[in-house]
């Protein structure tokens, strides 16, 4: 099976700097403080914010909050089923809750909530390809539902090079055995809080690539923003 | 007003003792899954996938397949959930619907088998808690079983070959599907226990207000497969009779009630998905 085709087309159809469908709903949760739910393409993510709140004693800071971020994937995500349901998660979901952690703590204005803590839970149902970028997407949308003061948008995307070609927002079947790339941007100052890379690159190629995935994340951000001022206007135009 | 002796039937949302709060439910949700369903009861929010893998059947069963239930309360619940938080809670549940679910009459696993006493299909039942608005039992109950009804398995074909090996092949046809039948699966009816009184389906505020409760798994035809009293406080031998009377009457009710709309949502040509985008 060619995953790109001499035409230029993908195995789902897409070109190569074509993202999947986008789906998203702010406020799915009335418990928590901000919830958000993201698709993009057959990758679904729920994403909840608790806070902020009083922090913990060991995660008490004097200056500023501090972002506590737990990455789970759903034992039914994936095509296989995962073998442990919940419990202490694997070393991949502590080090992607880590990195979640990093990635937030760089645009969350932590400086206006001294001594609390922000949770941030990030659940994946359903993981086929580009998991991480999204769940970093539903995390901002879930921050921003949440009312927590942000810098900006984090918006990421996956990517990689298949045959000199660079694509982006990978499924599974596109990601198993390719290099793949994972960037996050924040629009408006073209800063990169997050860049994760698997597998063999040519160096040569990583510029190149980086500019792509550039341009996918400004693309992300285009429809988030639109679904979160089409959430704020309908929440407004309710009360 | 729970804790008032002349409340007359009346609780703080305005329902009487033996009425469930409205729910919502879909099934299909998840497509890497065999079945799925979610379902919501007010603000308690499950989500139930279905895995069909071929394995060893039980040596006290060799002609049935298995069915293995794990609940996995997602910290997007609760902050207690956190990391190892919710096990304990997940476990009493998944030991609940296991308990439920053991005895002969609730669910035929017999059309699992693929080879007797050497294969079967085991079926895993993985559910996933989101969001806790009380009355976590009966929704998890509820949703597992729509999942089962939704959940679709393979048919193969076994034949055996003159040397007495068998061998299994699957089918060509991907839409030649095996379909378990759900109508005595159980649902949990759980009872909470206000001032000597039974109230169904309560909310978190009212759990809160109670020490004791009953959860009682029901067929349709009213038949208890199990029974498990939850919580610090006690029940009077008399309350418990009474307290088992309705739940078998209300199980019977919900197990109606949820087969005929799973029926009606089967129907629907051409259904589009929603799920959490609403």
């Amino acid at each position: 099976m060619e995953l790109l085709s001499d035409q230029g087309l993908r195995v789902d159809g897409r070109r190569a700097h074509e993202l999947r469908n986008v789906e998203c709903r702010l406020g799915v949760f009335g418990r928590a403080d901000g919830s958000a739910y993201l698709e993009q393409g057959n990758t679904r993510v729920l994403a909840t914010v608790y806070g902020p709140h009083e922090a913990r004693a060991a995660q008490r800071r004097h200056d500023v909050a501090s972002i506590n971020c737990q990455y789970r994937q759903a034992v039914f995500s994936g095509w296989e089923r995962g073998r442990r349901a919940g419990g202490g998660g694997d070393r991949r979901a502590q080090e992607l809750g880590a990195l979640l952690q990093n990635t937030l703590e760089s645009v969350v204005l932590v400086e206006l909530y001294p001594r609390s803590q922000i949770d941030v839970y990030v659940q994946v149902l359903q993981a086929d390809g580009g998991t991480y970028a999204t769940c970093v997407n539903a995390a901002t949308l879930a921050l921003i539902d949440a009312g927590v003061a942000l810098r900006d948008y984090v918006c990421a995307c996956s990517a990689s090079v298949l045959r000199d070609q660079p694509l982006v927002d990978l499924n599974s079947l596109e990601t198993s055995g390719a290099p793949e790339l994972t960037a996050a941007l924040l629009p408006r100052s073209g800063r990169l809080p997050l860049l994760e890379m698997s597998q063999r690159f040519h160096v040569d190629k990583l510029g190149e690539l980086l500019d792509v995935a550039e341009t996918a994340c400004r693309d992300v951000h285009t429809i988030l923003n639109r679904a979160v001022r089409r959430h704020v206007s309908a929440r407004s135009s309710e009360k | 007003m729970l804790q008032n002796p002349s409340w007359e039937d009346h609780r703080t949302d305005g329902r009487r003792r033996r009425d469930y709060r409205p729910m919502e439910l879909e099934t299909g949700l998840v497509t890497h899954a065999a079945g799925s369903a979610r379902l919501r009861l007010a603000t308690t929010d499950v989500l139930v996938g279905v895995k069909a893998e071929v394995g060893e059947p039980l040596p006290e069963r060799p002609r049935a397949g298995r069915l293995q239930f794990s609940v996995d309360c997602s910290a997007n619940a609760s902050p207690e959930f956190e990391g190892r938080g919710g096990e304990a809670l997940a476990g009493s549940i998944a030991s609940c619907l296991t308990r439920a679910y053991a005895s002969p009459s609730a669910l035929d696993l017999r059309p699992l088998s693929i080879v007797p006493a050497r294969q079967c299909w085991i079926l895993y039942v993985d559910i996933l808690i989101l969001e806790c608005g009380g009355n976590l039992y009966d929704a998890v109950s509820c949703a597992v079983k729509a999942a089962l009804f939704n959940a679709r398995v393979p048919e193969l074909d076994v034949s055996s070959a003159d040397s007495g090996r068998v061998d299994v092949e699957l089918s060509d046809d991907p839409f030649k599907l095996l379909r378990l039948d759900v109508e005595n699966a159980p649902c949990l009816v759980t009872l909470l226990l206000v001032d000597s009184e039974c109230i169904v389906d309560p909310t978190q505020e009212e759990e809160a207000c109670s020490k004791a409760s009953l959860v009682t798994a029901v067929t349709a035809g009213g038949l208890v497969t199990a029974v498990t009293k939850a919580g610090r406080g006690s029940f009077h031998p008399t309350t418990v009779a009474s307290a088992l009377e309705m739940a078998a009457e209300l199980g019977a009710v919900l197990n109606r009630t949820l087969t005929e709309q799973l029926q009606v949502e089967e129907q629907i040509e051409d259904r589009q998905i929603r799920g959490f985008l609403g």
